[in-house]
């Protein structure tokens, strides 16, 4: 049984073939031949996924040593990978949606140039490659090489159309939020090599190691980690490259939105539930970031015009219940939600990409309206999910958000409160989207309205499975008091998850249903807002609090005042003294002396025999009487 | 006679040698000023040696490695004025003087 695990190598390896091959032939290989090399080696990854699923689902766990990847004195890292109930769902979640989102590419990205194809598929590959690195890695560092690796690809991605500087300043802005949180990270992973001296995940979690730790070790730890995601995961206060990452094309949102890059801090966090179990100022910390990101993000979403702006806060929103569920201690939760909302935001994305493709690349809701007309199956899986993502049993989303509200209720009745507020908020957002976008009349160009078309089967086909998924993914987490035994996924993960003990009493079945229908009742009467007032949209200029909110609450303006602007005066500042100065001031001052002194010494040089051998007389008394007085 | 006049009579000869090599500046007379200062030192060492050998009269050998050493001087000093001499010569037909302060080029 073991054995049979050992192909699992293979899991990253053909993406990272995928990625040389596509990167390297991107002149010689046809689109079609592209297409189906940067697909088939994702397809290919995913069924080893689905296997590897099976074979640790009876509770093994897999491990293997390829290599010494770092030797040093008492240190040793190897390259290794682990395959447990953990990395299991995520390689399916990223093989899986990551499959999806390929083949949809193949479509949507077919008016590239060969050679920008070629190029746009390579990186997607990479992506995958580092992504899975990430989760398979069986120690730190190796998941810092993914982390990194998924960071590149999203600014390669970012920037792909290379040729608008808005979208490379996107790029740069994700590339250096990305970084800021790396470092919390890297901090983290020197503080357990100086405090244990290693790195693997077997090894520190073990009871004996993490009792050697103190508990201002372990908060510090725990804190530096979730800097590094609160980068990656787009949470207060480095998110505000994650809305800016829609500069690429739209598949790529869906990639870096539901598949991979944010959901490597969840993984990070639910990996380190060992140490973070033990924590617990560093959870009340991250369940106030999450809940209040989640709060804020779905604030800005309400007033946004662009329907991937409306998708990208949304996400930071979903991150921050996500977040909300780790502080809580609910990490199966928060992995459950990473699953559903890689469906449905996925679906939403190539959905929204649907939309934009059919307008002929507009992305401004204001210009749309009545589109379920013509776009039948897009309108269709759109619905599908908004539902989900709104909460609406029994699509997938109602459970996973219901699992985290639970767990935030048990927790502390204010974050609950606030998280049932931010799940009327998303309820309300995602259906005016869906309102304004697919329903009224269509307000658009006439030129637009005659190009209005369904998208080919390559694009649709992902969103019908994707649509699928989100309507029967939530069944993998049904809570016992809905149906005994139905949370098959805390279940699966117990053996990986270091569930927090809580103090308080678990809330009663009574209570918990009662929980269930409240938020059903409110997101249901949120929609039917949403309905009554965005039906048939008029476009009018946003005022006072609404203005604000279309502003993104200026959070970047505040940050380019605060950060952006200090840093350029001080860079300037150092520019203009310290370096035209000083140090210029150093280097000129050494040449100004060698000149000064070439000059001096050059009357030496006179060419005159009478003048040398005069100096070499002088000189050579000088020495003679120099021994004299030595010698004395 | 005491070793002291021959002292002084080399340093006396030596100095002159020294001052004619750095104030003349006819080549042939620095040459001459150089044979001087090499026979101040054959003067010398023939000066020592005999002193030595009086010292120590039953020793037949002391003393002569000193007017070895003069033997030497004289012969090195003899191919020095063979090919110092056809220097000057070709310095002389390059440009029609033996006057040292010419021979400045290499300032340049």
């Amino acid at each position: 049984m073991q054995n049979a695990l050992q192909i699992v190598w293979l899991i990253p390896f053909l993406p990272l073939i995928g990625f040389l091959v596509n990167g390297l032939g991107r002149k010689a290989l046809s689109k079609s031949l592209i297409g189906i090399i940067g697909c088939g080696v994702v397809l290919a990854s995913f069924i080893i996924s689905i296997w590897a699923f099976y074979q640790v689902k009876g509770g093994n766990v897999y491990v293997a040593n390829y290599f010494d990847f770092i030797s040093v004195g008492s240190l040793k890292i190897p390259f290794a990978f682990k395959i447990d109930q953990l990395s299991a769902i995520f390689l399916l979640i990223i093989t899986g949606v990551g499959f999806l989102i390929h083949v949809y590419s193949t479509s949507y990205m077919h008016e590239e140039k060969t050679e920008h194809f070629g190029r746009y598929f390579s990186y997607l590959n990479l992506f995958i490659f580092s992504m899975l690195l990430l989760v398979m890695g069986a120690n730190f560092v190796i998941m810092f090489i993914g982390w990194e690796g998924v960071g590149l690809c999203s600014y390669l991605l970012i920037g792909y159309w290379f040729k608008n500087n808005v979208y490379n300043k996107a790029a740069n802005k994700a590339f250096v939020m990305n970084r800021i949180g790396d470092l919390g990270f890297l901090i983290a992973i020197f503080w357990l090599v100086a405090k244990l001296g290693t790195v693997s995940y077997a090894e520190i979690f073990t009871v004996e190691n993490v009792g050697k730790l103190s508990g201002t070790d372990i908060t510090a730890i725990t804190l530096f980690l979730f800097i590094g995601a609160t980068g990656k995961s787009a949470q207060i206060p480095l998110y505000t490259w994650l809305p800016d990452a829609m500069a690429g094309p739209t598949p790529v949102s869906a990639l870096i939105h539901a598949a991979t890059m944010v959901t490597a801090g969840i993984y990070m966090i639910a990996r380190s539930s060992a140490l973070y179990s033990l924590a617990d100022t560093t959870n009340n910390i991250i369940a106030v970031i999450g809940v209040a990101t989640a709060l804020l993000a779905a604030t800005i979403a309400l007033k946004q015009n662009d329907i991937k702006k409306v998708l990208a806060y949304s996400t930071v929103s979903q991150l921050g219940y996500m977040f909300l569920a780790l502080g809580t201690g609910a990490y199966a939760a928060a992995v459950f939600h990473v699953m559903t909302h890689a469906f449905f935001k996925a679906l939403l994305f190539l959905g929204s990409g649907s939309v934009i493709h059919a307008m002929g690349g507009e992305q401004d809701i204001r210009k749309m309206g009545g589109l379920s007309k013509k776009l039948r199956t897009t309108w269709f899986t759109f619905l599908i999910g908004c539902i989900a993502i709104a909460g609406i049993p029994p699509l997938s989303g109602f459970f996973s958000k219901d699992a985290i509200l639970l767990s935030a209720f048990e927790h502390n009745k204010i974050l609950y409160g606030i998280a049932l507020f931010t799940a009327m908020l998303t309820a309300f957002y995602m259906f005016r989207l869906f309102f304004i976008t697919f329903t009224g009349k269509f307000r658009g160009t006439p030129e637009q309205e005659h190009h209005l078309h369904e998208s080919p089967s390559a694009m649709t086909l992902p969103l019908i499975i994707l649509a699928i998924l989100s309507i029967i993914g939530g069944f993998v987490g049904i809570p016992d008091v809905l149906m005994q035994g139905g949370d098959k996924i805390s279940e699966f993960l117990s053996p990986v998850i270091y569930p927090i003990q809580h103090a308080g009493e678990p809330v009663s079945h009574s209570t918990e249903l009662m929980l269930m229908g409240l938020s059903t009742v409110l997101v249901l009467i949120m929609i039917g807002v949403a309905w009554s007032m965005y039906r048939n949209y008029k476009e009018k200029e946003a005022t006072g609090f609404a203005k604000v909110l279309e502003n993104k609450w200026y959070v970047d303006e505040l940050y380019d005042v605060i950060i952006v602007k200090p840093l350029n005066w001080l860079g300037s500042f150092l520019n203009s003294f310290f370096d035209k100065k000083i140090v210029d001031g150093i280097v000129n001052g050494i040449g100004r002396l060698v000149i000064y002194g070439g000059r001096q010494l050059r009357w030496l040089q006179s060419g005159q025999v009478g003048t040398y051998v005069l100096l070499m007389v002088i000189s050579m008394l000088l020495f003679f009487v120099l021994q004299f007085f030595i010698r004395k | 006679m005491p070793i002291n006049y021959y002292i002084f009579l080399s340093i006396a000869l030596f100095c002159i040698g020294i001052i004619g090599v750095l104030t003349r500046r006819n080549a042939i007379i620095i040459f001459m000023c150089i044979e001087l200062m090499l026979n101040a030192v054959n003067l010398m060492l023939v000066a020592f040696s005999k002193m030595h050998h009086l010292a120590k009269p039953a020793d037949v050998v002391a003393g002569t490695d000193g007017q070895l050493f003069v033997f030497f001087i004289m012969v090195v000093a003899a191919a020095e004025v063979s090919v110092g001499l056809a220097i000057i010569v070709m310095m002389y037909r390059n440009i029609h003087s033996v006057d040292v302060n010419f021979l400045n080029r290499l300032k340049h």
